[in-house]
């Protein structure tokens, strides 16, 4: 695919940053909260446009983009987070901070559909004089609430906030996604101590536990990551565990947290990096980690992605049956897995 | 805790009567106290040594603005980087060595490259701590800390104006790095208000305070080595050598202006800091000179070594920071003169 030129990029930019894409007026922006559906349709469309943006970039990290978008889509589309895209400085606003940066691709798509900035900035991801980094950086790109992609720092970030919004007697909640490869890091550790010692209940980390770091399987690199639910519960947090692609049960939990009092809140959510889509799949080493796929491997895994379109033909009422059983088989099946791997049985806790 | 010892030797005191004084991280942390009562967007972010930064003081009184993170210095510095994003003003506070060191990666990140309103104070900077040792010492802060663009560093060289230096240091927004020291130290500006005196003593971020006027050379120093600077002046202006005396309290923004005139005016600089003689104070007035008036230029440092165990004072001459060789340096650097 052929890059676009330093001068298409500069031109692109300039006609399109800081002009919002059209959409939600503001009231219906403070906390958007689609059905179930939408929300389904929309996780689909975003899972293409990173899958677009990262071929025609031609890098960046699709797989890791992948693996949480059912949460980020649930997050700031799913009635659970407050924010105002028109005002990305609004005092009161919830904070999203994407702690495993690389996930970038994933963020925009997301901050573009909630109206952040005109989605086709995205086009110039990692190009030269486009906002659209390779990792995401504040105040480059409205709604980016922190640098990140030095791995380990953002659930810091977002205690920081936290304690500021007691301080200043505010109610707004901080969202912080870390994956699993980031938890080697030992800065983690310390957040997680430092959240439960405040009692910072305005604050739930989601773990994407997608399973794969850069040279191969969490289970191979680091395996004592495992049992992580019961490390967090050690830890002083209120621990969910849950499948990170079965949208309803990703609501379910992101609304319960609201409701815990004293303690910071972890959801682990196990995911996959690329579901269902074989040019990730067949990848045993890492699932592509880093890896952009090439325009023809793309057109396979947005026709893949096309079929898992299911709610669209099957279920125009917003029935949630086909993709539930789809998401429930799979957790069980992969509870099974990592049980013989770790040699530890593990409970789930959602 | 033992009471540290003074680093300056009798000879500065009776010679120029410069009285002991309270060390710099003391003179901080009554300052922060103070601004505390008026600013409250202060908050502290601590890395359980608040006894020795003297960040207790804020605590004792503002208990609800005061975090103790544990010692965790990643953490407390990207804690400080989110409650700056959140509209605060927070002070991470650590021993120099474990704060610059240990959250590097943490300050480039969460503070610097946004520019994010973080003030970083490490305290127990250079050899002067003493009988800790030098796992304990911040001898390469100064280079870690001016390495980050956007950033500013100050190293006081008194305790009166320290507490200029936390006062300027909160009236500019924007990433900061204050250096303070553990030893007792020598006042070199009496006029801080606190003796009867209204007037105020002169701090202002990016500009040296010229505290002798000579034409042989000039001694451009920061923190505890500006008292041996007036002591080494001292002893030149004994044997007909006239040194002018800068103290160069912020290191960056480095203030061009007086660097380029010494160079002009003396035509020989010794630069004079308690850090190695790479990346501080010598590194950065070198590359000025070289720029715009090159002239030759000593440098008096921790010479590319780390230090050890050891009485303050028996340090200081051990690793060659003394007044007699900021003299010794002088005379070296005046024969060097085309």
């Amino acid at each position: 695919m052929p890059q676009s030129s330093n001068e298409q990029v500069v031109e692109k930019v300039a006609a399109v940053l800081n002009k919002h894409a059209s959409g939600a007026n503001k009231s219906e922006a403070m906390v958007p909260n689609r059905d179930f559906t939408a929300l389904q349709e929309t996780a689909w469309r975003l899972s293409r446009e990173i899958i677009e943006m990262t071929t025609k970039a031609g890098s960046g990290h699709p797989s890791s983009s992948l693996s949480m978008i059912d949460i980020l889509t649930a997050l700031y589309f799913g009635g659970v987070m407050r924010y105002n895209p028109q005002e990305p400085h609004w005092e009161e606003r919830d904070r999203f901070i994407l702690s495993k940066g690389h996930g970038a691709p994933g963020l925009y798509a997301v901050l573009a559909e909630a109206g952040y900035f005109n989605p086709a900035l995205l086009d110039t991801l990692r190009q030269t004089d486009s906002p659209v980094e390779g990792h995401p950086i504040m105040n480059r790109l409205p709604g980016i609430e922190a640098s990140t992609g030095s791995l380990g720092q953002g659930l810091s970030i977002g205690l920081g906030h936290a304690l500021a919004a007691r301080l200043d007697k505010r109610d707004y909640r901080v969202y912080v996604i870390i994956g699993d490869g980031e938890s080697d890091e030992g800065q983690i550790w310390e957040a997680a101590m430092a959240a439960a010692k405040y009692q910072a209940d305005n604050l739930t980390c989601i773990l994407d536990l997608n399973q794969f770091q850069q040279t191969g399987s969490v289970n191979k690199v680091m395996p004592s990551l495992e049992p992580v639910v019961d490390k967090w519960e050690a830890f002083g947090w209120h621990v969910r565990e849950i499948d990170g692609h079965d949208m309803e049960a990703v609501l379910e939990a992101l609304r319960a947290v609201k409701t815990v009092t004293q303690q910071p809140q972890m959801i682990v959510a196990h995911t996959l990096k690329g579901r269902g889509l074989s040019p990730f799949e067949k990848n045993d080493v890492n699932r592509k980690h880093g890896e952009a796929l090439k325009p023809e491997e793309a057109e396979i895994a947005l026709a893949e992605l096309d079929e898992q379109r299911t709610w669209a033909v099957y279920d125009p009422a917003g029935s949630r049956l086909p993709n539930n059983e789809r998401s429930a088989n799979r957790l069980a099946k992969e509870i099974v897995t990592r049980q013989g791997e770790t040699g530890k049985p593990m409970e789930n806790k959602s | 805790m033992t009471t540290a010892k003074s680093t300056q030797t009798k000879s500065t005191e009776q010679a120029l009567g410069l009285k002991e004084g309270p060390a710099t991280r003391d003179a901080f942390g009554e300052a922060l106290r103070e601004l505390g009562r008026t600013n409250a967007k202060i908050v502290v972010v601590d890395g359980d040594v608040s006894n020795s930064t003297r960040t207790e003081y804020f605590a004792k009184d503002f208990p609800e603005r005061f975090f103790n993170m544990g010692i965790a210095e990643s953490n407390l510095v990207s804690v400080a980087s989110g409650l700056a994003a959140a509209g605060k003003t927070p002070v991470a506070a650590s021993f120099a060595v474990f704060l610059l060191c240990n959250a590097y990666d943490q300050i480039r990140m969460g503070v610097a490259f946004p520019k994010l309103d973080v003030k970083l104070v490490g305290s127990h900077s250079g050899i002067s701590i003493g009988e800790d040792g030098p796992s304990q010492m911040a001898i390469e802060d100064l280079a870690l800390a001016t390495s980050f663009p956007n950033f500013t560093v100050i190293v006081p060289a008194d305790a009166p104006s320290t507490k200029a230096a936390t006062r300027a240091m909160f009236e500019y927004e924007g990433p900061v790095y204050l250096r303070t020291g553990r030893p007792k130290t020598a006042i070199i500006y009496a006029n801080d208000g606190t003796n009867g005196s209204t007037e105020e003593i002169p701090f202002e971020i990016g500009k040296a305070n010229q505290l002798r006027e000579g034409n042989a050379v000039t001694i451009i120093a920061c923190g505890i080595m500006v008292a041996m600077a007036l002591e080494a002046a001292h002893t030149l202006s004994q044997n007909g050598i006239e040194a002018r005396v800068l103290d160069m309290h912020t290191i960056k923004p480095l203030d061009n202006e007086a660097v380029e005139r010494a160079a002009r005016e003396t035509g020989a600089i010794v630069t004079a800091e308690e850090h190695l003689i790479t990346g501080g104070l010598g590194d950065a007035v070198a590359r000025l000179v070289a720029m715009r008036q090159p002239v030759p230029i000593q440098f008096v440092g921790v010479n590319d070594t780390y230090a050890e165990s050891g009485e303050a004072q028996a340090l200081l001459k051990k690793y060659g920071l003394t007044a007699s060789n900021i003299v010794d340096a002088a005379k070296q650097v005046i024969a060097r003169k085309s």
